[in-house]
């Protein structure tokens, strides 16, 4: 099995357990949830583009443009871009769910429907 | 570099910033109008620029296109962008004497700028990928001014908001990495060029899908718009106006930028799919606000039904569709904004947003009752206001392509919005207060005044129906033509 196949698994995987931790009711799933559906857009970010092997996009001396066949490492900065945003958001989402468990009393995500009628 | 192209986002910046360091209220406050109408300033002209001398564009770091940051202002992002900082001043106005000052020393000002920027980032994009760094940062502004003040309906509010939203920025992450995979570039000029000779138009449904997906929850379309009623009634007025204004608009921008730049391979299907999600925005947004007593809750479900009307300009994608559909983005966001300003100031006066438990503004208070009318009118479609003109033109685009079942329920829509304002007008302006009118002072001139600008824009808007027909029409032939925008992106001097 390549490589690719086996992460294509991996985040397949992850999008559902994301997805179903989601659907639960407790707010700390939920985080959770949020948590392993962020992971698995990385990733697919992250291997969409093509796996390369050992080869470092480096430029050699006396040249302008790196060999051939090199990673690209834009993939890359754009996952490092979307880790940073996803982690502070995740943060914030952690800290709105305990303050909205102080307020309710409840972790239960049905709990808070008053707003809702 | 265009100095006008990035003053949109520096001086929201620089006065988010300043905010911080600056003390004293009325410094604070100062700093902020200032900062409001110098975006406003800058925003116009930018959009006499680009209406003077087309698309304009350029290129940060010294990179050339397609690996620099693109900014790129056409007609369309000029016009939103001119809209838009205006909302944002309108809002700062009215949030002088409607903001508590505990929300104001925790930062309301600069959050508020710092939304404005994510708005004005997102507009400008020439990148899928700074559109998605654009749209966080608006994301993140918008939750804590949701949250802020941290009562019990906020919180419960946000936590949806939140939630469905971070879902929505996930799988527009997703789609920006599949499409990279796909084209190797996401420079929406070079992504509108490789997309359309691209040897297997069919992969190109999975992200074009996913997109629509995460613009459709940010847009409030059906049927993943329930994020929305819970949460916009719950923070202070002024930052339910701006929400209800500018957020789910910058979706809708979002969604007229992917699916007339990039995703035009298979419009049977895509913008077939587009016109049922259309017409069921409009039907359900409707149907929710006529079970709705609630002043603000109401007028939460006429901004999804409204939503429904943009995406049938998208969905015809004709000139005449677009044009309507940006006349339409351009009105809703005046008149829905000033029945949220109107709603404020009607709670205000008698202490509740409860239709139930208003009532007899109409004798106590004639001018609030008249900036009620415009843009309810307005929202209905009543000639001679605004909202007329954007929902004919879209009624002629629907029946040139003979789109009956559309066109059948944008009217009949229009209709029920009809009903629903006569409800309000009946119930909070009309009938006879149920008990004792509370003691109220006079409305503060800070209140008044943003409405009836907003008001008077809505009649002008309506009054000048055929210039403004004449700068949507030219907009959506823009939109439909993308050599325009792909050389001013491509030419454009680092």
């Amino acid at each position: 099995m390549t490589l690719e196949t086996l992460l294509a698994l991996v985040i397949g995987a992850l999008y559902a357990a994301g997805l179903y931790m989601m659907l639960r009711r407790s707010v700390v799933k939920l985080v959770i949830g949020l948590a392993l559906l962020a992971h698995a857009s990385n990733l697919l970010v992250f291997t969409g583009v093509g796996l390369t092997r050992g080869r470092a996009p480096l430029v050699p001396e006396e040249a302008t443009v790196p060999a051939p066949g090199v990673a690209d490492p834009l993939a890359q900065a754009l996952v490092l871009t979307a880790i940073v945003i996803s982690f502070g958001l995740l943060v914030f989402t952690v800290v709105l769910l305990y303050r909205a468990h102080q307020a309710v009393g409840s972790p239960d995500l049905d709990a808070m429907r008053s707003t809702e009628e | 570099m265009s100095l006008l192209l990035v003053a949109p986002i520096v001086i929201p910046l620089a006065t988010a910033a300043l905010g911080l360091v600056v003390r004293g209220p009325r410094a604070h406050l100062g700093l902020s109008l200032v900062g409001g109408a110098a975006l406003l300033a800058s925003t116009l002209a930018l959009l006499g620029q680009v209406l003077r001398g087309g698309t304009r564009a350029t290129q940060l770091g010294t990179w050339p296109a397609p690996f620099g940051i693109t900014l790129v202002a056409d007609l369309l992002a000029a016009v939103m962008l001119a809209v838009s900082s205006l909302i944002g001043l309108v809002i700062l106005v009215y949030s002088v004497e409607t903001i508590d000052a505990e929300r104001r020393a925790h930062g309301y000002y600069p959050l508020l700028h710092v939304l404005l920027m994510g708005v004005c980032g997102a507009f400008l994009a020439g990148d899928l990928f700074n559109l998605y760094v654009w749209f966080e940062v608006m994301l993140i502004a918008s939750f804590v001014l949701l949250s802020l003040g941290g009562e019990r309906a906020q919180l419960e509010g946000s936590v949806k908001y939140v939630t469905l939203n971070l879902l929505a920025s996930l799988m527009f992450l997703s789609a920006v990495g599949l499409l990279y995979g796909l084209a190797g570039t996401l420079n929406m000029a070079d992504l509108a060029v490789k997309l359309r000779e691209a040897p297997r138009p069919g992969l190109l449904l999975a992200p074009g899908m996913l997109l629509l997906g995460a613009f459709g929850i940010k847009a409030a379309a059906f049927p993943v718009f329930s994020w929305l009623p819970p949460a916009y009634h719950t923070p202070p007025i002024a930052v339910s106006a701006l929400f209800s204004g500018l957020l789910t608009k910058v979706g809708v921008y979002a969604l007229l930028r992917a699916f007339t730049l990039l995703f035009v391979q298979d419009v049977g299907f895509t913008h077939g799919l587009l016109a049922w999600v259309a017409g069921l925005t409009m039907l359900t947004g409707v149907l929710g606000a006529a079970a709705q007593m609630e002043f603000r809750r109401l007028l939460a479900f006429h901004i999804i039904s409204q939503i429904g009307y943009m995406l049938m300009g998208l969905a015809l994608l004709s000139a005449g569709g677009l044009a309507g559909a940006v006349l339409y983005v351009v009105h809703n966001i005046l008149a829905k904004t000033n029945l949220f300003l109107v709603s404020g100031m009607a709670a205000r006066v008698s202490g509740t947003y409860d239709l139930k438990a208003l009532g007899g503004l109409y004798r106590s208070r004639p001018l609030l009752s008249v900036l009620f009318l415009v843009p309810a009118f307005a929202l209905a479609g009543m000639p001679p206001l605004s909202g007329f003109f954007a929902k004919l033109t879209l009624v002629r685009a629907g029946l040139e392509q003979e789109r009956y079942v559309l066109v059948g329920t944008a009217v009949t829509v229009s209709l029920l919005t009809l009903f629903s304002m006569t409800k309000v007008w009946s119930e909070a302006f009309w009938k006879e207060p149920p008990e004792q009118p509370a003691p109220s002072g006079r409305l503060p001139l800070s209140l008044v005044v943003p409405s009836a600008t907003l008001a008077l824009l809505t009649c002008l808007l309506g009054l000048f129906a055929d210039e403004a027909l004449a700068v949507g029409t030219r907009l959506a032939e823009e939109l439909l033509s993308h050599q325009a925008y792909v050389a001013a992106v491509m030419g454009a001097r680092p």
